[in-house]
């Protein structure tokens, strides 16, 4: 009798579980047989994107593939390093690929991306021309990448504690904020803080300058609380430390949760980021490829992004929509001033890579 | 008296420990604010964003059938196996044992890059992929937690249900499988949870377009984790707790009564 009570109970238990189980299955399956559905009238009319993780508006996928029947995969990743492994890898064949500046131009030097049919494209004269003489430093004739947003990695300071707007590099190394610094935790953000103070380029491959740079960053390593990366923007805004090393995008977040946080471009020069569209030379279907391009530069349509995003976007039908008070918000654009000595990286040769690497595990081992 | 207090004020550190994290996870989950620094008041916002958001649902129901689905499959090939093993001699059990072990103590990112390789030549990557794996990993797994279970059988009570008439079968179905449940139970569980946690395996199985709930967190990563991600967290907690409440609520109810 007793054995019977234990093994009806264990059944119910079971019954239980595989009916959960079964409910969230059946209630997520809905949306899942529209989309099954779709990608058969569609046959092989998909796409397969990699793009950085969350920058994208969702909504802008499905509006692509209801209005043109192609499929997107949407593949994300969270660094350069890590799409150019996953491309690499080749268990993926990706046709688009959305990157930052100095991964495109590696790609494009090892042969693999593909140039694009611009003039297929409607909308492609929405990108400023400004972006697309920026983008020259990585693709000298335009016809590899199409920018698709951009920023600057400045210094975030908090208002409250710093007794002067900081508007150069000097407020690191100068031992004002002992203890109270946030550098980046990466190899070419950090010598460029130290490369641009002390008024080099920041794709020098002089060794002088470089190790004259890692001589400035030993001295302040000291003064430094911590080296970050994605953790920047919360320790701003809990006002653990006073002066931060920034990108742009997580700055205007940041000031959002803390209004005395402030940030700026050293008048130095930075550096400036732009990510941009390129497609893979495994792309199989490139009129479907640029079409979705084309589709990313429409104005409806960056303009979700934008407000999905906020990073400062390059298109200029976008930008001048935009109500004169997010025009003039340096937080999100900043001035043509600001960012007038500022460079976009360049692929550094063999050996300045290993010197880099070399000296900055030196560096934080010291 | 003092030592009694230290005993007390050692578990109660250790409990503090492993609970203050998914305390603040659960706080987190009812912020208002994106910030994870900044309290912007309660609110259950976030709860009605995560049901009504298509990519994450999605990956929620990735996650689930193919944890369902590889912890059965597993199962249902390793209880076979475990009756097999079990009838073996001695020397012959300790090789199985050996091989059987080794998808489980290698590391996962070896198993995740070998299982690539191997699946992406047969296959296109993509759920079935991802399937596959888990239940490779998962196999050891259930063997382990049915073995023991299987070894403390009698095997006498089989024989003498044959003698009754019984067909092998049925036999097996009727006598066998009762006493060792217990053992299966806690093996489909044990493939499932595990079939659920895992994020290697599943990055380098997975193919275009194919988010489980792990790896889909990892690309978020780089602009910073969504309160969205909490609230879901929250409720998977939730869910396993009142799992893990049923699963050691029957056997002592069973025991009392024995």
């Amino acid at each position: 009798m007793n054995k019977k009570v234990r093994r009806f109970g264990q059944g119910l238990l079971i019954v239980c579980v595989c009916c959960f189980f079964l409910t969230m299955i059946g209630c997520a399956k809905k949306e899942n047989k529209k989309k099954t559905e779709n990608s058969v009238n569609t046959g092989k009319n998909t796409l397969t994107v990699l793009n950085y993780g969350e920058y994208i508006d969702r909504d802008v996928l499905d509006t692509f593939e209801k209005e043109t029947g192609i499929k997107i995969l949407y593949e994300e990743a969270t660094t350069p390093e890590e799409m150019y492994a996953k491309y690499k890898g080749g268990a993926i064949n990706y046709d688009l690929i959305c990157t930052s500046d100095y991964m495109i131009e590696k790609l494009k030097d090892e042969g693999e991306l593909k140039e694009l049919d611009i003039d297929s494209m409607q909308y492609y004269e929405n990108i400023d021309e400004r972006y697309l003489k920026l983008s020259k430093t990585f693709d000298p004739d335009n016809n590899y990448s199409i920018p698709y947003f951009w920023g600057t990695i400045g210094i975030l300071y908090n208002s409250k504690y710093a007794d002067k707007p900081v508007d150069t590099w000097e407020a690191l190394f100068n031992g004002d904020y002992a203890g109270e610094i946030i550098m980046q935790n990466s190899i070419r953000d950090a010598y460029m803080c130290a490369l641009k103070y002390k008024g080099y380029s920041l794709n020098t491959t002089d060794k002088d300058e470089i190790l004259a740079a890692h001589e400035l960053l030993l001295k302040q390593k000291k003064d430094v609380e911590a080296y970050f990366v994605d953790e920047v923007r919360e320790e701003m805004v809990a006002e653990n430390a006073t002066v931060a090393v920034c990108y742009s995008g997580e700055a205007y977040l940041a000031n959002e949760y803390n209004e005395d946080l402030q940030y700026a471009v050293p008048k130095e020069g930075s550096n400036l980021w732009i990510d941009s569209w390129c497609m893979t030379k495994r792309c199989k279907d490139e009129k479907n490829a640029c079409k979705f391009l084309d589709f990313l530069c429409r104005e409806d349509i960056a303009m979700l992004n934008f407000e999905e995003i906020y990073y400062p976007t390059p298109n200029k039908a976008v930008y001048e929509k935009l109500p004169k008070d997010v025009q003039e918000d340096t937080l999100v654009f900043p001035t043509d001033e600001a960012i007038a000595n500022s460079e976009v990286y360049k692929t550094l040769d063999k050996d300045t890579t290993r010197l880099l690497g070399d000296l900055w595990k030196e560096l934080k081992v010291y | 008296m003092i030592k009694r207090f230290v005993m007390r004020f050692y578990v109660v550190l250790i409990f503090l420990f492993l609970y203050v994290p998914i305390g603040i996870l659960v706080v987190l989950s009812f912020n208002n604010s994106r910030s994870r620094a900044v309290w912007g008041g309660f609110t259950l916002k976030w709860y009605k964003v995560l049901f009504m958001n298509k990519t994450i649902i999605h990956a929620l129901y990735n996650t689930l059938y193919i944890a369902f689905l590889s912890a059965l499959i597993a199962t249902l090939i390793a209880l076979p196996a475990a009756v097999g093993i079990v009838y073996m001699r001695k020397k012959q059990v300790k090789v199985m044992l050996a091989f059987g072990n080794i998808p489980m103590l290698n590391a996962d990112i070896v198993t995740g890059i070998l299982l690539m390789l191997t699946l992406s030549r047969v296959m296109n990557l993509g759920t079935t992929s991802i399937l596959l794996a888990h239940v490779t990993f998962n196999i050891p797994y259930v063997l382990l937690s049915i073995l023991p279970k299987l070894k403390s059988t009698n095997m006498s009570i089989y024989e003498a249900a044959r003698d009754l008439g019984a067909g092998p079968v049925s036999a097996f179905i009727k006598v066998i499988l009762p006493e060792i449940m217990p053992g299966v139970i806690s093996g489909f569980f044990m493939a499932l949870t595990m079939s659920m946690d895992d994020f290697v395996v599943t990055y380098f199985t997975k193919g275009a377009g194919i988010d489980t709930l792990s790896t889909l967190i990892y690309g978020q990563l780089k602009r910073g984790i969504k309160p969205v991600m909490y609230s879901l967290s929250t409720v998977i907690f939730l869910v396993v707790l009142i799992i893990l409440l049923i699963v050691n609520y029957m056997p002592r109810d069973s025991k009392k009564n024995r």
